[in-house]
Order: structure tokens, then C-alpha cells, then sequence
């Protein structure tokens, strides 16, 4: 299979701060890849680095075959993007901002026209030509910025944070919209730190302070980290479970869900350890078994070792 | 140039839609053009007078009705007191005071020199020191009429003009009867050329910095250039409606007259709106938010600019080393073209020097701009 993008060592420093660490990867073509990781992990600057709207510090990076730094130009006709601020222009209609964006992009009359249809009916525009973006509600916009970022058919589309400050129904409209174009060919590459939005994706990336911290699918990321020593304890108490639990020093993570408390426990054999512990502080009844690691226990897993 | 094409008309449409935008297009220049045509004249009329009669003789009153016959003066009040002056001075009722002493008839009748003493509010000087000057002209003149008239009356000379004098016949070219109007209105042009296209090429690209659309447009094929291209032609249109308007207010309201070739006139504009471009481009790479330009373009660009161009100020009462900085000041070389070809009648063979400044100070502006600009894109 082809290569989508290529980046090796890709460096950038703000000052004295480095944002991507002498980060590399291969991202495959068709693919839909999600960066995951918190704000300030350095997601958008490589996406930035990859579209060409920030240049590397060091280290390169192929995007649709073509060298970032040494052609911008082709790499820009190959790929579309969109910011988590929605780049559409609020004082104009969905229409003028489809025309718009779609000569910029070269696109000749007929096929303008062919994909103005197909951008008004995903993003569900159809009536709403000719309202001002800015008084469409943010669902609409954001599949309608996401629509004119691929008026081109780009074989590659970056999507940073599409998702921040949208509700569910919004968020699974929006991801319908991009299995919609990845079973059109594109290869999709969003950032998010929604951890179960990376469900969503064939492959992750999971970022930490500027370095990759783990990547794969999340079927295999969840297999590599299944040894994770997290257990979850059914009680009728969970509160007072949670506290006795919470200040032990081999307990480093401890949560309640629900009637359930979770905790990632650093000792040997530690289901007989939090037995021991809950037995002589008087809790009767409970039960204790090994949980299966979510990908949100995963990352927070990895990122306190760092 | 087909995607230049595009942006322009986004341009359009969006600022047809800013409707307080389209209203200070028109109606800021016709209000700068009003009141520097009318509110802001340098010419000296009725400057308020008061006058300190200590004499109080047919001459004293003779003196007094001089001043205000000349029409520059207007006469508030008679004072007795000379320390009164003060108050009229502190209240701003009055700009000039004329004190006439005692014995001052006497002592004019009898051949001697009197003295007079004529006071001006310097704190503001221009108008203080123009009438500090009016005032003792008028009184030398009056001072004449005495001399002439006892000649006359001892029979030493049968008429006025047996008394030799030296009268120099003066004339004002090109703007006869130096009206301020003239001399302002052809500048308002330049200030509204200017203002246009320094503060909305700014403001119109940094609007875009504000929204994240900037973004979005480096990542589509357009280039940089057709980018600032296709921002500079809708500015470049609007600063042509712009001057037409202002031109046909100043000709035919204002009735300043427009004697030099309109070609060249329309032709050096274009040069000037480059500039003025090129500086609303370099603001717009230096903002970040929409205030944060203005502030630049008023503080920073236009308003020292203004003070050094001439508009006001005469350039050649400046400091010398101001006057040096002045050649590097387009609004200088625009206001002389402009003024030139408005009541000197010039044409481009007349304007040449100022020709070659615009387009030098253009083209190093222009190309410096883009540049800061096209870094401060990524």
C-alpha cells in the first residue's frame, strides 16, 4: 500500500519550547488516523506542519508524495484542511462560500456545481443556500467548512479538533460525514482529544508533550496494553472503597463509575492486596475483577511515565 | 488570475454586506471634505479685540474704528482697567487687546512718536502672531493718514500722493485671494486616499487574520501574491470612487479650481493608493486584531505622516532635520501633485521629482510589505 505521508524526525521549536519532538510516521493511503492527546501535546502543530502553515524546525515530512518544505504548492492541491475555528466567512451565504472556495480551488462551472449539490446535501444545507454562515447553527457550519475543505477532492484531508464544543448527536453526524468521504478514497487525518472518538479511527496516534507515546489500531493498542494491572471492584460502598483505596502508595490511579471503583494497582498480586485492605477495613461484601483497559486508562497509563 | 478574480469578488460581497463600512466609504470623506473646507480655515477674520482707552481723544476713537473696519478684528469690549485684560484672556473672550495710552492723541498731533501697546493670547500662537502683525500694520497705516493729513493742512503737499512711499503691488498666484478652502479641499483628497487604503487594505486582511480564514485561504492553491492581489484591487476601485467624488465636491461645491491635466492627476492617485496600499498591507502583518490595526495605521502611519507632510504645517518651518524625514513622507510629494495640479495648473512635465519620490517610496514599500506580510503568514 502506498504512502499517504512520511514524516521523519519532524522538529518544531517555539523559542526555547519544543512543541514536536523529532517526531516520525507512516500514515497509509485510504486511511482514517486519529492524533489523540491533551491540549499543548503538539497535535496541531504537526497537522500545521503537515499542510504547510507552519514551516518544521527540523526534519521532513512527504504529504501526498511531495516534501512540505519544497513543495507547498503541489502538497496544498493534494490535501484539504480544516481548523477547529471553522474557516468559513460569516457575512457570507452557504452559497457564496461554496463558489468561493471552490474557485479558489480552480473547479470549472459544471463541476462547481456538481459538488455545491453534494456539499448542500451532506451537510444538510438543502433550503438553506442562501442564510449568512455565521447564523447557522454550529453543527451546519461545521460540516459545511468541513464540505468546502474537500470541494477539490483531496486524497488527503486534516481535520484539527472538527469536534471541540459540539454535542453527541453533532459529533456522530459529523463522523458519519467522514466515513463518507474515506469510502470515497480520502485519507483522513483528525486530531481530537475526545479519547472515544478514537474509536472512530482505524489507526491512532497518541501524542505527549511534543513525542508519540503509542500508536496502532485501538484493537491492538488495547491488546498490547491488556496486562495493565486495572481492576474494578463492585460494592455497595464505593465511596468508602475509594477512600481507603485512594491513599494507599501502590494504588496510583483510582476512580468511581457508577456503584464501581476502578484503581490501577502497582503490586504484585494485587487483587489479594486490595483483598487484604478491604477485609480488614470491615468491607463485607464486594467483588474484584480484572478490568480490560479502555483506551482513556491506556493513555492516562502512558503519559504518567513520561 | 482567475482565482484573483474570485477573491475580488468575495471581497465585494462581503463588503456589501458591512453596511457601516459602505456608509463611512461615503459619507467620511463628503465630512472631512465639509469641515476642512469650512471649520478648518487659517484665514484670519474677527479676531475678538478688546481695547484699553486710556486717552480717550477723537484719535484714540479714530485708531479703534480702524481696527475694526479692517474686518480682522471684532470689538468686545472697552476696558478701563488694563489689568481687566487678563480675565478676557483667561476666559479666551478675547485674542488680542489693544492698549492706547494717555497723551496718545496729544503726543501724535504734536509730531512725537507714541507708543501703543498690542497685546496677543499666544497660546494660540498662529492666530496671535497674525494678528500681532494686522495690528501694527493697521496702526502704521493709521499713523500715515495723520502725517498726510497735516501736510495737507500746512499746505506742504497738495495730495497724498506727494508724499513719496514705496507701495509694493503684491499678488498672490495661483490662489488669488488665499482662500484656505483651496489650498485644503485638494488635500482632503490625499487624506481620503490615504485613510482608504492604509486603514481598509489593513483592516480588511487582518478581519481575516481575526476569523481563521487566513488559514484556510494558505492552504487552498492560492498564492500569496493573488491573495494581496485580489485585496489590493478592491481598495484600488474604491479609492478611484472615492477621489471622483471628492473631486467633483471640491469643484463644483467648493469651486476650487482644477487647472492642471486631469490625466496626470488621476494617473499620480494611482500611484499614491499604491503606496497607501503597500502600507496597509505592511499594517495588516504587524496586527493581530482588528484594533490593534487601527491603533498601528492612525498612530504609527497616518497621523505622523499628516503632521509631516505639509498639510498643516509648513513644511519649510520645520527643524532641518524634520525637513529631511519629510522626503521620506508619500503624503508630502502627493499633496504637492495634488495642490500643483489643482491651482498651478501642472502636468506630469511639471511633477516629475515628485513623480519618480511616490514611485520609489512605492515600489520599496509595497515589495517590503508583501514580504513581511508573506512571513508573517506562516
Amino acid at each position: 500500500m502506498a504512502l499517504a505521508i512520511k514524516a521523519v524526525n519532524l522538529t518544531k521549536k517555539f523559542g526555547s519550547f519544543t512543541a514536536v519532538d523529532s517526531i516520525s510516521f507512516e500514515i497509509e493511503e485510504g486511511r482514517v488516523i486519529g492524533f489523540i492527546g491533551a491540549n499543548g501535546a503538539g497535535k496541531s502543530t504537526t497537522i500545521k506542519m503537515l499542510c504547510g502553515l507552519t514551516k518544521p524546525t527540523s526534519g521532513e515530512a512527504l504529504v501526498a508524495g511531495f516534501d512540505v518544505a519544497n513543495h507547498p504548492e503541489q502538497v496544498r492541491q493534494n490535501i484539504g484542511y480544516m481548523s477547529q475555528r471553522f474557516s468559513l466567512y460569516g457575512d457570507l451565504t452557504v452559497k457564496e462560500n461554496i463558489e468561493f472556495y471552490g474557485g479558489v480551488y480552480g473547479l470549472g462551472n459544471s463541476e462547481l456545481r456538481q459538488r455545491f449539490e453534494w456539499v448542500v446535501e451532506v451537510a444538510d444545507l438543502k433550503g438553506r443556500e442562501n442564510l449568512l454562515t455565521r447564523d447557522l447553527p454550529l453543527g451546519w457550519r461545521q460540516r459545511l467548512a468541513l464540505g468546502c475543505a474537500v470541494l477539490h477532492h483531496p486524497k488527503i484531508v486534516f481535520l484539527d479538533e472538527p469536534t471541540s464544543g459540539v454535542d453527541p448527536v453533532v459529533r456522530d453526524k459529523f463522523w458519519n460525514l467522514i466515513g463518507r468521504l474515506s469510502q470515497e478514497g480520502a485519507t483522513i487525518v483528525v486530531t481530537t482529544h475526545h479519547l472515544e472518538e478514537a474509536e472512530f479511527c482505524e489507526s491512532i496516534i497518541m501524542m505527549h508533550l511534543g513525542r508519540i507515546v503509542v500508536s496502532g489500531s485501538p484493537e491492538g493498542i488495547r491488546k498490547q496494553f491488556a496486562d495493565l494491572p486495572l481492576f474494578e471492584i463492585e460494592t455497595s460502598k464505593p465511596v468508602e472503597v475509594f477512600n481507603l483505596l485512594e491513599s494507599e502508595p501502590w494504588i496510583s490511579d483510582a476512580a468511581i463509575f457508577g456503584g464501581n471503583v476502578h484503581v490501577y494497582a502497582e503490586t504484585g498480586d494485587p487483587a489479594s492486596v486490595i483483598e487484604q485492605v478491604l477485609n480488614k477495613n470491615g468491607i463485607a461484601k464486594y467483588t474484584i475483577t480484572k478490568a480490560a483497559p479502555t483506551l482513556e486508562d491506556i493513555f492516562i497509563n502512558v503519559t504518567r511515565n513520561v | 488570475m482567475k482565482r484573483v478574480l474570485h477573491v475580488v469578488k468575495k471581497e465585494f460581497l462581503q463588503l456589501r454586506r458591512d453596511k457601516r463600512m459602505v456608509g463611512m466609504l461615503f459619507v467620511a470623506p463628503i465630512l472631512q471634505l465639509l469641515l476642512l473646507g469650512y471649520a478648518a480655515t487659517l484665514d484670519i477674520k474677527n479676531i475678538p479685540m478688546v481695547v484699553c482707552d486710556l486717552d480717550n481723544t477723537k484719535q484714540s476713537r479714530e485708531l479703534t474704528e480702524h481696527y475694526v473696519s479692517s474686518g480682522y478684528f471684532k470689538l468686545v469690549d472697552y476696558l478701563d482697567d488694563i489689568n481687566d485684560i487678563d480675565y478676557y484672556f483667561r476666559s479666551g473672550k478675547a485674542g488680542i487687546a489693544v492698549i492706547i495710552p494717555v497723551h496718545f492723541g496729544r503726543d501724535l498731533l504734536a509730531g512725537r512718536n507714541p507708543q501703543l501697546a498690542v497685546i496677543a493670547d499666544g497660546s494660540d500662537s498662529n492666530t496671535g502672531g497674525i494678528g500681532l502683525s494686522y495690528a501694527s500694520v493697521i496702526a502704521l497705516s493709521y499713523a500715515r493718514n495723520i502725517v498726510v493729513q497735516r501736510a495737507e493742512k500746512y499746505g506742504l503737499i497738495k495730495s497724498s500722493n506727494d508724499l513719496p512711499q514705496v507701495i509694493a503691488q503684491s499678488r498672490a498666484w495661483f490662489n488669488q485671494d488665499l482662500k484656505s478652502v483651496n489650498f485644503m479641499v485638494p488635500a482632503v483628497l490625499v487624506m481620503v486616499l490615504m485613510i482608504i487604503t492604509t486603514m481598509l487594505t489593513s483592516l480588511a486582511i487582518v478581519k481575516e487574520k481575526e476569523a481563521g480564514t487566513i488559514e484556510q485561504i494558505v492552504v487552498t492553491p492560492l498564492r500569496d501574491s493573488e491573495f494581496i492581489l485580489g485585496k489590493m484591487i478592491p481598495f484600488t476601485i474604491i479609492g478611484f470612487i472615492e477621489m471622483f467624488l471628492v473631486l467633483v465636491v471640491a469643484v463644483y461645491f467648493f469651486q476650487v479650481p482644477l487647472r492642471g491635466s486631469l490625466p496626470a492627476l488621476l494617473i499620480l492617485s494611482l500611484l499614491f493608493i499604491i503606496v497607501g496600499l503597500g502600507l496597509g498591507i505592511f499594517v495588516s502583518s504587524v496586527s493581530k486584531t482588528q484594533q490593534q490595526a487601527t491603533m498601528t495605521a492612525q498612530f504609527i502611519i497616518i497621523f505622523p505622516m499628516m503632521i509631516l507632510s505639509g498639510f498643516v504645517f509648513p513644511i519649510q518651518n520645520m527643524p532641518k532635520g524634520f525637513q529631511y524625514i519629510t522626503y521620506l513622507i508619500p503624503i508630502r510629494y502627493a499633496l504637492e501633485i495634488v495642490r500643483g495640479i489643482f491651482l498651478k495648473g501642472d502636468s506630469f512635465s511639471n511633477l516629475i521629482p515628485q513623480t519618480l519620490a511616490l514611485l520609489a517610496i512605492g515600489t520599496v514599500v509595497l515589495s517590503l510589505s508583501i514580504y513581511t506580510f508573506r512571513r508573517s503568514l506562516r
